[in-house]
Order: structure tokens, then C-alpha cells, then sequence
């Protein structure tokens, strides 16, 4: 257990039959955020919100991680909650896992027979189940190293304005040439089992220049890709025209920072 | 205590004061802001034991067996409690039913604070547990087996009023029009109002607009669960601390439930987060009690939040029609409403009140009410906040602004040519007597909010008004002088807003004491006289006329000892501004401290009562002006400014009036766009939780900009009128009016959240 | 019986020691083990911030925190906010602002309050409102408590110039 703003209220409610809780707050590496302009990120999974998104390396180089690690909960939570948590506790609405997907992020992880790599995008694998064995923990995560004219966004939508679980939740990177997409990568929550990466609305941008109809191309394929429920956050035709709607606005921000427009 | 400088923000009635109008400091401040105030959960006591209750998985359910010995014998438990252990009380009729409104049958009571035969909504409490901890109380909760034979359950008025729908009790025979019939069925009761002949009325009518409008079931949302700690003692008695509207209360319900005389029973009201309402009735005294009979120490029992969403009462989702016809000048000439209320489990919906309200604002000589009291599977519904005018002034106020809308009259000018006046009769019967419902309406329009242009795409302005008629009811107040002349002031009226501040300040008003001088207690059953709870916006009032009374008992007792000392008739002694002076040689005087230090030797302590039963009280007429800017592509709306206006009459400590008016909007505003209980159809709230039970956030606001309008209240000596519950009806239609004035869709279904918002644009657009 | 950890902690200034369950949250310790009963329960889930206190420099919800996590913390409770008799500015604020009704909010909102301003001393009106949002009020609709601390901001950027 790392910040527990998820792992004690699942206990509480009966959702997990743990007998032991282990406090993995003291493992140096789990706590450790280093970056390296040219290596990367590493981030330890069980570094809480508030000491990423004060890390001034971090707020330059990967201003989307600010976005959703400025977003979950509220500042108390943020004082507590973990990335590396978000993403264990796989919650198809984690507002954390989609910028981890636009980011190509890959998780290390640590087990009795050594240590292995995953994939972000591969890490959840049912809603509130992970890739871990049971004998497994999250170790850390790495971001490659940010590339010249790129820019990244993590937008949601909730009903009021802090505090809720998103409704529907985006994630894009893009990396621009010339006024053209050089690469895109989109990935959203809340709309399938699992935190969705959309790879044929980054692909359809590859290329393309920068327009609003390329932009709303990679909208509608975003839209057509989610497969939502109704439940009592929103109905499946709201989520879905969301996935429209915030995704276009979401790689409008992301296009405006890789531009230097704003941070 | 200082007093804070502000900004003039009242239409100030012309009477000045010395104490009244000022802002001091509250009393119980201190310790407040320290954390030493004790409330409902903080108490502790020697050998105390943690309660927890087991309720129902089911929304509707016959219980074929509890079994409750496993939980007995987990070490730890010190007693186990179902409605077994209730006395049998036949027939008895309880004065208040479950929900605390009207009376019911006592055995019904007793069943909502632990189930008999049935249970009838998820959540509903079967059986007790209490332990040396919490932890073990609820692994012990675990360990009842209850064997449930499920039944269909029903959750709506409409759907619980059809022919076919699941019957929750066979023994429910509906009250049509005041007569008993034989007809067994989930409608409680039908009333009617009537005024004039309606028929006739909208035969005049050049516009006729009919409306049908759903709310949802919202919840008080008061940040403090309830806690109630009780002592059964060795001698019979039973002590009880809990956090409660009303100690009183809590004394009669305990006492008829578990049959005992109400002197066994002593109640003292601890400090109190929040109630609106819902902490009127009674869910876990008794239970505290029966579980402290059978372990011999004190259990005090706490709720969760989810208990407390859906084992309290939250208020009642409606089905409503309204219609109402107009002249093509703007004047209102008929009006009809069909009031169908969900009760919850039990009978005592609210829906009287809403009936009193639906159309009280506005001068109309041809009116029909119909109500409908309708018990569905849900948790039984308590009062919450001017219960059931909500609801009707969602529906009354938009389609008045439709028809205003029409006529092309402005929507608050439209309102002011029709206002209810002093003589104007309510559906209900009863005459308003002097309001200020178009002093309202006029300090409305001409405030800067609406003079001031809404510039900008997808943003618009909504106005509203409504209308709560206040009570009185029984307050009792002792003051007794202390021998420095300061006083000591002892009252009833559990305190949730800062009234043993506003009560002293009454008392130090009629004594010419400064208001630090009057030192307020709120005590328990035992040490004042009868009150009944603090609700119904009335303690301001009623209870402060008993300091107001109990301080004119002071001053007349004190004028009889001056004469005393003067060797004169009391008729010869005045007193004004502190002091006691001779008429017939204003030099001659004495303090209002010097008469008090010679109290020994004028006669022995002087101790002033009184005690209060006002028939009626000033009704509070509030009204909002709101703009909003609405996101067209997702449909969520941003409230961008928004002005609360009401009546308060006299406004005693205006800061605390201004945060009635605020915290009521507020409420109002989560109630417009996003509160509601989200049920699925097998009756769970899905959304049992202050995740997904949306109260509004510091963040989702705007500042609540207020305005007090002072018209006296010729019922009371200062002219107080109730302010508590007002200023939570008018959101709900101002916000629906703002977003149809944004973007030109009329949403009649609560919340207005932004699915439903995008929805209604969808629908317009013929898109999607 | 679950077996018990002792956990030292310090807690408004002063070297605290007591004896939990692992089970028991910090919330629970504070109210219910050390009797400090100041820190409120409203939802155990970490919504409504009712049980707001400072740990290591960080505003958190006591109910998600173990109370054995606590060893070695810095903890400050509502309790620990006056300096002795007199009342800390934010708390005069409030009482003078009529910031409170029923007061069960309070106690997290002085303590996030507090945290805010050593942090930010000159916040805006949304930085509050954002910073705030963790903290539910029922009572006030939030304007006099978002006002008062503004005073508080106010008064101390006036003292400085």
C-alpha cells in the first residue's frame, strides 16, 4: 500500500479479503523521482501526487502527468494518492493511466524471479484487476525522455468541478513538424473495461497537417473506439459524445504546448 | 467580542437598536473554532461500548428469520438487539410518524427503528450490535443471518399509485379527502385545497400553460452523521446524549417506543453538525438504549455515511403537474397543481406543506391542490429545509416564467403585478398576513444583478421567488440575573446556526445589557421547560419571544424591587436603556447592576420565565437572481453570480442571516444540478456515497451575494420572521430559468445535470 | 484479539505515544485512543474533509491514513492551531466572519486554511476555492469561510508593507 486513498476504502467496503497490508512507503525506490533530459523519467510508484506535480523538472518535461496528478481528488488526496496506485488499482476511470499511455510509459516490475517490463497500455487488464502476480509489486514507472515540439494533455470531464471520478477522461501526446503531426498517441478513460488506448486515432494523425479536420478525424475515431456503459455517472451516448468533444479539445492543448504557446 | 465593519447589503426597516442589528461575536465560538465543542460522536464515557446496526441488502423484503447467535458469542460483544426487545404497544398512536410528520401508528414507528415483519427499503435497520469497539461491532453485524423472502419493490409515486403496483403495507387503507376508505394501497392519503371555482377561472384565461416536472430524492447532506450514546442505569433511568433538532423529541418518541414514563427519561443535546431537518427524527436512541438495558453500560451508536444516506430520511422525489392561466395583461386568473409525493417507506410525505406553498406567492382567486401521500421502497422521507415548497416552486416558477415569457412581460415585474399582499388567501385557507413579497420583488429589480447586462455566448439569467409560511411552537426560557448584573439564559433549542447567540441578543435587547452580559445555555430535558425542535425556521423566533418574555419577567421583578428600595408603587418605576428611574424624579436612578447587586436584600435571587406557544408565525417570502453560462458540447452549467434576497423581517445578528440565506441557496443549487439518489431497479442507491452523491464544492461557486429585506413581522415584539428555510426554494426554478434562457431549453426533470442538460439540446437540435 | 503497535508520534507539538490496531485509522487513534476529538468523522472515505489534519507538512484526510503509518509523523490537529489562549488569526476570522453555523466543518477547514496561507500567503479567490474543494460546508455555502481567509491574506500583506 502506498498513499491508501484507494486500498482502504476498497478494505473497508468489503471489495478485498487482505489479511496484511504491506507499507511500501519506506523502499527508497519506490519513493525516488529522478529525471535525465536525456534518459528519461523514473518515477517510484509510491511517490504521492503532490511531490510530482511540485517537481519543477517534471511540470516542464511532462506537463500532462501535472494535469491528471493535479486532478485526482483533492489536495488531502493529492497529499497521499500515488500514480503507481492509480494504476494498480485499474480502475477503467483512473485519471492517471491515460496520459501514462500517451506518454509510452513502461512499468517495471519486481517479483521473486527478478524484475520485468510492461507496457502501460498492457498493465490493467479487467476493471480493478492488474498484470501483477501475487507475489509482484509496481517498482516504478520510466518516461521516455520528452522529444523537441511535443506536447501533452490530460483533460476530463466531471460534473462539478473537483472531486468526482471522470465521466470520461483523455490523454494525448503529440509530437508536431512542420505544422504536421510527426506522431500522436490518444488514450481515454471511462469508456471500456480497461483504460483505452485509441492507437488509430494517434495513427490517423501521423502525417496529417495540423487542422481542425485532422483533429476532428482523430475525435470521431476516438468516439468510435469507446464502448461505454450507462451507470450513474453518465449514460453511454453522453460518454461517447464526449470522447468527441474532449479529445478534439484535449489535442487543441496539447498542440498549443507543443507550439510553446503555453505550459 | 468585536463586531466586523460591512457593507451595507439591506433594505433596512427604519427602527434602530441598540443590540439587535449588530454581528458579535456567537457564544459557543471559542470553542468551535478549538475543537473542544462536543457533538454527537465526541462524547466519551466510562466503560463505553461502540454500537452498529445491521440493515437490509433489500429494498422490499418479508424477513422469515434473524438469527442472531453467532454475532452473541464473537468475544467482544456485550449485547445483541432486534425489534424483539420493543414493548408491544397494540394500537397506540404515535403524535409524529417516522418521518416526523403527523401522526402514526406507534408499532410503525417502532419498525422504522428496527424492522418487524418486513423490511421496506435497502438500509433499513433489522437488528443491533454492541461491542467493546467499532471493529468488532461490525465483524459482529456480519455474523446475523436474516433469511429474506425478496419482493418486487416499487419506487416511484406514479408507479406505487398503479393498479398493479407491489403493495408495502396490507394494512395501509388510503384517507381520500379526509374519509377512511376500505381500499388497501400504497397511497396514504389524498387532500385537496380548493379556492373559488377553477373551471371558471381558466375559462378567463388567455394563455394556459400545463407543465408535468420529476425531482429527485435528495438528502440533507448534513456534514455530521447521527450519533446518539445512551445509558440505561441501574435505577431505571435512561440518560441520553445525542445530536439532535430536538431533545424533546427524542425524550417522547424513546418514551412511547419503548413504553416508558417520559421522567425516565433525561436528554441532553449535544453540539450538532448540521440537520435541516433530518436529524428531527428518531433512528438510534432507543436502539442505544435496549442495547445499553442488556449490556449495562453506556453504547453509543454512530452512523456511516452510507447509513445515513439511505438509513435516514432523505426528502421525497415527486411527480408534479402544474397549470396556470393568465390574462394576456399578465394577470394570473387560475391555477391548478397535482402534488404526488414519494413518502418512503412509511406514510408522512411532506406534500401538505407543498400544497400550502405551490401557489402562495401569487394573488390567484381560483386554485385546486391535489396532494398525494405515496409510500414507495425507500428510505421513509423526513423533513428537509421548507419540506415539499421546493419541489411545488420548481414547477410553479418555471411555468410562470414560461407564461411571462409569452406575454413578453418581464419575469420579475410579471410576478410583482400578481404578488400575494396582506388578505390574500392561500390554498390552504389561512390569509397571509402582513409580507413582503413585493418588497422583495421590488428590491429585486432594482438591484445592480439585474440592471447589470449578461454579455457573452451560452449565458443566461434566471429569477425566482418562493414562500414558506414558518411556525411557532412551544419554547420555553429562563434568565436568571446573576448578582453582577450580568445574566444567565437558559433555553431549549438545539443549536445549529448560531440561535443561543440571536436568542441573547434579544434578551440583551429588552434588558439594555450588552450581549457578552447574557451568558446562553442550551440544556438538557431535565433543566428547562418543555420546547419543541428547532426546525420549521422558528427558533429565532419563538424561542427568542420566550427570552423576550422571560427578560420583560426579569425587568418587571426588578421594577418591584427598586419600588422596594424607593418605598414606592411599582407603577412609579420606568426603565429604558439600562436604567431604572423614578417618574416623578428622573434623577433619582439605579443600574441595571446596582438592582441586581441588592437582590438578596430586596427579595432573593430574581429568576424571570416564560414560556411560548405562538399560533402562527411571519412567513418568509425569498427570491433569486442567477446568471449561468452553460457548456453547449457536454451541457454543464457554471453558475457565474448569484444574489439571494429574503425576508427575513427583522434581522437580529445579520450575518447569520445572510449565512441562512447562502447555505439555503447552496443547497438549492447542488439540489438544480446534481444531487439526487440514482436507483437501480431493484432499489439500491447506487450512489451511496459523498462521491457520488454530489454536494457542491468550494470550487463549483460562486460568492452568494444577499440581500435582506426587513418587513416586520407584527407577531413578534421585534419583528422577526423565520429565515432558515425560505431562500432554499427558489434555486431549483431560478437555475432552470437561467439555463433556458442561455440556450432555449426547458428542463423539467431534477437534477439538471449535464446528461440531461446535453439531452435537452440533443432534443432540441433534432441531433443525435 | 488483534495484537497491538505502539506508534510515536508528535502531535501538536508535543511527543505522543499510543497504542493501535492496524486497522485503526489515524482518525480513529485521534478521536478515539488519544481523545482528541476535534478532527471530525463525515464520510471515512476521504470526501467530505471533515477530518483534515496536517502530516509532515501536508494537509491529508485522517480517515485514509493508518494510525500506524503515523510513527515518526508531525501531526497538527484542529487542537494544536491557537497558541495557547489566543486564538490563531484564521480562527478570530472565522468567529468575526460568522464563517461557521453548525461548526462540524470547521476544524478541517482551519487546518487546510492554515496550510494554504503558510504556503501561498497572498492566494486568490479561486486558489482558495480550489484548494478548498477536498472540504465539504453544508452551512455556509462557502462565501464567508472563502472571505474570511481572504481577510486573514489581507491583514497580513497589510502588515508587511
Amino acid at each position: 500500500m502506498a498513499g491508501g486513498t484507494d486500498a482502504l476504502v476498497h478494505l473497508r467496503a468489503g471489495r478485498s479479503d487482505t489479511n496484511v497490508i504491506v507499507d511500501i512507503k519506506k523502499i527508497p525506490e519506490l519513493m525516488e523521482t529522478k529525471f535525465d533530459p536525456l534518459t528519461g523519467l523514473t518515477l517510484g510508484a509510491a511517490v504521492p501526487c503532490h511531490q510530482i506535480y511540485e517537481n519543477t523538472a517534471v511540470q516542464s518535461a511532462f506537463p500532462g502527468l501535472i494535469d491528471s496528478t493535479s486532478l485526482i481528488g483533492g489536495i488531502q488526496i493529492q497529499g497521499r494518492a500515488s500514480v503507481g496506485g492509480n494504476l494498480c488499482n485499474a480502475a477503467p476511470s483512473a485519471d492517471a493511466i491515460p496520459i501514462l499511455i500517451a506518454y509510452e510509459v513502461t512499468c517495471l516490475i519486481a517479483g521473486p524471479e527478478g524484475r520485468r517490463k510492461v507496457a502501460v497500455e498492457d498493465f490493467c487488464t479487467r476493471p480493478g484487476k492488474n498484470i501483477l502476480e501475487e507475489d509482484e509489486i509496481l517498482v516504478s514507472l520510466h518516461f521516455p525522455p520528452p522529444e523537441k515540439n511535443s506536447g501533452a494533455n490530460y483533460l476530463r470531464f466531471i460534473p462539478r468541478n473537483e472531486m468526482d471520478i471522470a465521466v470520461v477522461g483523455v490523454g494525448v501526446k503529440v509530437v508536431i513538424k512542420n505544422d504536421t503531426f510527426k506522431s500522436a498517441r490518444v488514450a481515454l478513460a471511462s469508456v471500456a473495461p480497461t483504460p483505452l488506448f485509441v492507437r488509430e486515432a494517434g495513427a490517423i494523425l501521423t502525417g496529417q497537417p495540423v487542422s481542425d479536420a485532422s483533429i476532428n478525424k482523430a475525435a470521431q475515431i476516438a468516439k468510435a473506439a469507446a464502448k461505454p456503459i450507462t451507470d450513474m455517472r453518465g449514460t453511454t451516448e453522453y460518454r461517447k459524445h464526449l470522447c468527441e468533444v474532449l479529445t478534439r479539445r484535449s489535442l487543441q492543448t496539447a498542440i498549443a504546448r507543443a507550439r510553446g504557446d503555453q505550459s | 467580542m468585536s463586531t466586523q465593519s460591512y457593507e451595507p447589503n439591506m433594505v433596512l426597516s427604519k427602527k434602530q437598536y441598540k443590540v439587535l442589528g449588530t454581528r458579535p461575536v456567537r457564544h459557543d465560538g471559542a470553542d468551535k473554532v478549538t475543537g473542544r465543542a462536543i457533538y454527537g460522536a465526541d462524547i466519551q464515557l466510562t466503560g463505553l461500548l461502540h454500537g452498529a446496526i445491521l440493515r437490509s441488502p433489500h429494498a422490499h423484503a418479508r424477513i422469515k428469520s434473524v438469527d442472531t447467535s453467532k454475532a452473541e458469542s464473537l468475544p467482544g460483544v456485550k449485547a445483541v438487539t432486534t425489534s424483539e426487545d420493543f414493548p408491544e404497544v397494540g394500537n397506540k398512536i404515535a403524535p409524529s410518524g417516522a418521518g416526523g410528520a403527523g401522526p402514526a401508528p406507534l408499532k410503525k414507528v417502532q419498525s422504522n427503528i428496527l424492522a418487524m415483519d418486513k423490511v421496506l427499503y435497502k438500509g433499513h435497520a433489522i437488528a443491533a450490535v454492541a461491542a467493546t469497539n467499532i471493529h468488532v461491532a461490525q465483524e459482529a453485524i456480519g455474523l446475523i443471518d436474516v433469511e429474506y423472502e425478496v419482493l418486487p419493490p416499487v419506487l416511484t409515486a406514479p408507479d406505487a399509485m398503479g393498479k398493479d403496483a407491489p403493495i408495502l403495507h396490507d394494512d395501509l387503507k388510503t384517507i381520500e379527502l379526509g374519509e377512511q376508505t376500505n381500499t388497501v394501497s400504497n397511497i396514504s392519503s389524498h387532500y385537496q385545497f380548493k379556492l373559488g371555482d377553477v373551471d371558471k377561472g381558466f375559462k378567463k384565461a388567455d394563455i394556459v400553460i400545463e407543465r408535468e416536472f420529476d425531482t429527485s430524492t435528495v438528502h440533507q447532506g448534513y456534514i455530521e452523521p447521527h450519533a446518539g450514546t445512551a445509558l440505561w442505569n441501574n435505577d431505571g433511568r435512561i440518560q441520553i446524549w445525542c445530536s439532535t433538532q430536538g431533545s424533546f423529541t427524542v425524550r417522547s418518541v424513546t418514551a412511547l417506543v419503548l413504553d416508558l414514563p417520559e421522567s425516565s427519561i433525561k436528554v441532553t443535546p449535544l453540539e450538532i453538525g448540521g440537520g435541516f431537518g433530518g436529524k428531527i427524527p428518531v433512528y438510534l436512541d432507543p436502539v442505544a438504549a435496549l442495547l445499553s438495558k442488556k449490556s449495562g453500560k453506556p453504547v453509543k451508536i454512530v452512523m456511516g455515511r452510507q447509513d445515513v444516506l439511505e438509513g435516514s430520511g432523505p426528502t421525497p422525489g415527486s411527480h408534479i403537474k402544474v397549470k396556470i392561466g393568465a390574462t394576456k395583461d399578465g394577470n394570473l386568473v387560475a391555477a391548478q397543481a397535482s402534488l404526488a409525493f414519494e413518502a418512503g417507506a412509511y406514510p408522512g410525505a411532506m406534500v401538505i406543506p407543498a400544497g400550502m406553498c405551490v401557489f402562495a406567492a401569487y394573488d390567484i382567486k381560483d386554485v385546486i391542490v391535489d396532494g398525494y401521500d405515496v409510500v414507495v421502497n425507500k428510505p421513509s422521507t423526513a423533513a428537509y429545509r421548507a419540506p415539499g415548497a421546493p419541489n411545488a416552486a420548481f414547477a410553479t416558477e418555471t411555468v410562470i416564467d414560461e407564461i411571462a415569457q409569452e406575454l413578453q412581460i418581464d419575469p420579475i415585474d410579471f410576478r410583482r403585478k400578481n404578488a400575494a399582499t396582506e388578505g390574500t388567501r392561500r390554498a390552504d385557507g389561512p390569509k397571509h398576513q402582513r409580507i413582503g413579497c413585493t418588497e422583495l420583488l421590488e428590491a429585486m429589480e432594482g438591484h445592480p444583478h439585474y440592471q447589470s447586462p449578461l454579455e457573452g455566448p451560452n449565458r443566461g439569467r434566471g429569477v425566482a421567488i418562493g414562500y414558506w409560511f414558518n411556525v411557532g411552537l412551544q419554547s420555553s426560557c429562563t434568565i436568571s440575573v446573576n448578582p453582577d448584573g450580568t445574566v444567565a439564559l437558559v433555553e431549549g433549542s438545539t443549536d445549529i446556526g448560531g440561535t443561543r447567540t440571536s436568542i441573547s441578543m434579544q434578551a440583551a435587547e429588552v434588558l439594555g445589557l450588552q450581549v457578552q452580559d447574557v451568558q446562553p445555555t442550551v440544556v438538557d430535558t431535565d433543566s428547562v421547560g418543555y420546547t419543541d425542535l428547532t426546525g420549521g425556521s422558528r427558533v429565532t423566533y419563538s424561542t427568542g419571544m420566550a427570552a423576550i418574555q422571560a427578560a420583560e419577567d426579569v425587568k418587571q421583578q426588578m421594577i418591584g424591587r427598586v419600588a422596594k428600595l424607593w418605598e414606592t408603587e411599582p407603577d412609579q418605576v420606568e426603565f429604558s436603556d439600562g436604567t431604572f428611574r423614578a417618574k416623578s424624579d428622573p434623577g433619582k436612578q439605579l443600574s441595571f447592576k446596582e438592582v441586581a447587586a441588592k437582590a438578596a436584600s430586596t427579595g432573593g435571587p430574581i429568576v424571570g420565565r416564560a414560556a411560548v406557544n405562538p399560533s402562527s408565525a411571519g412567513g418568509s417570502f425569498a427570491g433569486n437572481i442567477v446568471d449561468v453560462e452553460v457548456d453547449p458540447e457536454t451541457g454543464k452549467t457554471t453558475v457565474l453570480r448569484f444574489t439571494a434576497f429574503q425576508d427575513a423581517g427583522k434581522a437580529i445578528h445579520p450575518s447569520y442571516v445572510e449565512g441562512q440565506m447562502q447555505g439555503g441557496s447552496v443547497q438549492g443549487i447542488g439540489w438544480a444540478l446534481n444531487e439526487e439518489y440514482y436507483m437501480t431497479p431493484d432499489g439500491v442507491m447506487a450512489n451511496s456515497s459523498l462521491l457520488d452523491y454530489r454536494t457542491p464544492t468550494s470550487l463549483d461557486l460562486p460568492m452568494i451575494d444577499t440581500v435582506i429585506v426587513e418587513v416586520a413581522n407584527p407577531g413578534h415584539p421585534f419583528g422577526v420572521r423565520g429565515v432558515g428555510e425560505a431562500n432554499i426554494i427558489p434555486p431549483t426554478p431560478a437555475l432552470a430559468n437561467a439555463i433556458h434562457n442561455a440556450l432555449g431549453i426547458r428542463l423539467r426533470k431534477l437534477p439538471m445535470n449535464p446528461v440531461k442538460v446535453m439531452e435537452a439540446i440533443w432534443a432540441k437540435d433534432g441531433s443525435n | 484479539m488483534p495484537s497491538k503497535t505502539r506508534v510515536v508520534t508528535t502531535i501538536n507539538g508535543e511527543e505522543t505515544e499510543f497504542l493501535c490496531e492496524p486497522r485503526q485509522s489515524l482518525l480513529e487513534c485521534l478521536r478515539d485512543v488519544l481523545g482528541l476529538t476535534g478532527t471530525k468523522e463525515g464520510c471515512n472515505d476521504g470526501n467530505c474533509g471533515a477530518c483534515t489534519v496536517m502530516l509532515d507538512g501536508r494537509i491529508v484526510t485522517s480517515c485514509l491514513v493508518l494510525g500506524v503509518e503515523a510513527q515518526g509523523s508531525q501531526i497538527t490537529t484542529v487542537e494544536g492551531i491557537a497558541a495557547g489562549q489566543e486564538l490563531d488569526p484564521l480562527q478570530q476570522a472565522f468567529l468575526e466572519g460568522a464563517a461557521l453555523q453548525c461548526g462540524i466543518c470547521t476544524p478541517g477547514f482551519l487546518v487546510a486554511a492554515k496550510a494554504l496561507l503558510g504556503r501561498e500567503p497572498n492566494p486568490s479567490e479561486e486558489r482558495i476555492r480550489f484548494w478548498l474543494a477536498n472540504n465539504l460546508c453544508r452551512c455556509t455555502g462557502y462565501d464567508k469561510i472563502i472571505r474570511s481567509i481572504q481577510k486573514v491574506a489581507a491583514d497580513r500583506q497589510g502588515a508587511n508593507t
